[in-house]
């Protein structure tokens, strides 16, 4: 971990309480095949509310995988997803009331190129919660405020930096006031300087008590926001610590190996 | 400078400088894209050379030597003389019968007013800047086929009745022209949407009928419709030949449509799916706001392809012995009060000119929308 990076990222965990009773998200011996290949294998999890967890892990470990059986972007075989108290199963209701809860950023932005920055915003709340026009607008430009781009609420995404369009993503996300987000990868696809203004926006976001669950490499933020690094290979969860913990002192030798590779 | 240890270095920012003369104007224009280099310029002087060849030759047949109304012999014997161009009065003496076919010469005002309806009801739908597309498509799609439908057909409201066998002309390769269009985009995307779907029997219904109508040429479906279609009904029961045909032509382009879509959703990233999924719309909300609107706007050129396909493809239904323009024109190319060496030729000349008018339109108009809904912004 270079000072630099420390220096970069400023988050008050303070403001960041884990609830000792209420269960975001828990997942039982849960098992996933694509096919033939085993790529999740005896998955255990449970996220309190207000958690944020960082997971790590080479590619191809099942990171994002994982966090997408949480909101049903992938289907798991075996085993127990219960999110915000609703169990994951074949029920299409069920589906989407999870989805209605769970927030997803996903590593190319994903917004929809056909519709502008507000249209983006204000689209699901509209359709799925059924949010009269002018309060979805409202609550959009209040998102877009907090992620610090109100000014381009009327452009296409395809005007807007890679940077701009992540914030606009996590604003997209955040106007169906989800109790969970899911982060899979969100500055991978980003220049350097862009990836600081959006982890500001995650940083943000982690104070305000929101639980989270990132796929990132972005270790900085990992120490500084998480309270829990789970390391993932192979499809298993081979250690999980607190942050400090976990950087400094890792058990597992594949840990060992793996942060040694990314910090220098 | 007094310092020449280093390399020039300006001393004061330089004014901006008006271009030279040869590359600005028509001069500038004509290097840069004419004659930029060698190839170029032959190709330039070939070009010339054609068009000086081709271009008054046909300038010409169809207006110099043509006979107009205004011409000063404007009778058959002009058109028979062995040096006259096009015989633009026979087309215009025939006019009626291309535009109202059999359509009884009284009731033309029932057709006029359709065709104002028409285009009254299409312009607030093509027009983008327009509000109410609500309403506008309502009228377009719900209350102009109605009243079309009863002012051509009569029989109602004090008009005498107009059979099917009576339409032709123009009038009858716009009704199949438009109502094959309309109704072969939404079934169109039904089909795509469906031959994409994890439900096996829908997917599998939607292949068998798209397979089974594209690999079948129109004139067979055509040739069906009329032939073998009653043999399924109950007996007594008629089922107008006009229909049949509209049926047929709209199923059959269907079919082509679907693949055309389907086209359109497969170039989607799967982005866009899974990012819909993720905020919560169902399956048709998914489908109506973000995937349908981006995937056929990607494949506007190929609907478009279809429109005009199906367009002149209206013309075979002259095989099931429906009247369309095409057909009207081809019954008049013979008639002996107009027997003149270039009948033909212009009576096809016309009959050319106005699919090309119709089907250039709908290109350009959709070049225009494609501008438009571009937003995009690749660089």
């Amino acid at each position: 971990m270079s000072e630099q990076d420390k220096k970069d990222i400023k988050a008050d965990r303070s403001k960041m309480s884990v609830s000792d009773t209420d269960v975001a998200v828990e997942i039982n011996g849960m098992n996933k095949w694509y096919g033939d290949f085993h790529v999740l294998k005896d998955v255990n999890l449970k996220v309190m509310k207000g958690e944020r967890i960082v997971i790590a892990g080479p590619s191809g470990s099942g990171k994002s995988t994982l966090i997408r059986c949480i909101n049903r972007l992938e289907e798991h075989q075996q085993g127990q997803i219960i999110v915000d108290g609703i169990e994951l199963t074949n029920d299409l209701k069920r589906i989407d009331e999870v989805r209605r809860e769970v927030g997803m950023v996903f590593q190319h932005f994903n917004l929809f190129p056909h519709l502008t920055i507000l249209e983006n915003c204000t689209l699901a709340p509209m359709w799925v919660r059924g949010i009269p026009k002018a309060e979805a607008e409202a609550t959009a430009m209040e998102y877009l405020e907090k992620v610090k781009i109100p000014e381009q609420a009327d452009k296409f995404p395809g005007q807007l930096s890679g940077g701009q369009q992540q914030r606009v993503a996590i604003a997209r996300s955040l106007c169906m006031n989800p109790n969970i987000m899911l982060f899979d990868e969100p500055t991978s696809a980003l220049d350097p300087e862009m990836i600081k203004e959006v982890l500001e926006v995650m940083v943000n976001l982690a104070e305000t008590g929101m639980t989270m669950l990132c796929v990132t490499h972005e270790m900085g933020f990992a120490r500084q926001v998480a309270n829990r690094v789970i390391f993932m290979d192979q499809g298993q969860i081979i250690e999980q610590n607190e942050p400090d913990a976990f950087f400094d002192n890792p058990q597992h030798e594949r840990t060992k190996l793996f942060l040694s590779q990314i910090l220098h | 400078m007094t310092d020449n240890s280093v390399a020039f270095v300006r001393g004061e920012m330089a004014d901006a400088q008006p271009a030279p003369s040869t590359s600005k104007g028509v001069v500038g224009w004509m290097r840069f894209n004419l004659f930029s280099d060698i190839p170029n310029s032959i190709m330039t002087v070939i070009g010339a050379i054609f068009l000086l060849w081709f271009i008054p030759p046909i300038f010409n047949f169809l207006v110099t030597d043509a006979v107009f109304p205004w011409s000063v012999v404007n009778t058959v014997e002009a058109c028979r003389d062995h040096a006259a161009g096009a015989c633009w009065i026979y087309v215009l003496d025939r006019m009626d019968f291309f535009i109202y076919g059999f359509y009884p010469s009284e009731e033309y005002w029932r057709v006029n007013i359709c065709f104002a309806l028409g285009a009254l009801t299409i312009l607030p739908l093509l027009w983008p800047d327009l509000p109410h597309k609500g309403l506008s498509a309502i009228g377009f799609f719900v209350v102009m086929p109605i009243i079309t439908f009863f002012l051509l057909n009569g029989g109602n409201f004090g008009l005498a009745e107009v059979p099917t066998e009576k339409w032709g002309g123009l009038t009858i390769t716009l009704i199949i022209a438009t109502v094959g269009i309309v109704a072969s985009l939404p079934i169109g995307v039904v089909l795509a949407l469906g031959r994409r779907s994890k439900m096996p029997f829908v997917k599998y219904v939607c292949i068998a009928f798209i397979e089974l109508w594209r690999a079948v040429p129109l004139i067979t479906v055509l040739f069906m419709a009329s032939i073998m279609l009653p043999l399924f009904l109950p007996e007594g029961t008629t089922i107008d030949k006009l229909l049949r045909a509209l049926v047929g032509v709209s199923l059959f382009s269907a079919a082509y449509m679907a693949e055309v879509v389907r086209g359109g959703l497969q170039a989607l990233p799967k982005g866009q799916y899974e990012a819909a999924d993720a905020l919560g719309l169902n399956y048709f909300k998914a489908m109506y706001l973000i995937i349908l609107p981006q995937a056929l706007k990607h494949v506007i050129p190929g609907i478009v392809n279809s429109f005009i396909s199906l367009f002149k493809d209206t013309s075979l239904v002259s095989i099931v012995g429906l009247f369309d323009l095409l057909n009207t024109v081809q019954a008049t190319t013979a008639v002996v009060e107009w027997k003149s060496p270039n009948q033909a030729i212009t009576g096809y000349l016309f009959a050319a000119a106005v699919f090309w008018i119709f089907c250039f339109g709908m290109s350009r108009y959709s070049m225009y929308m494609e501008r438009r809904l571009d937003t995009g912004h690749k660089e």
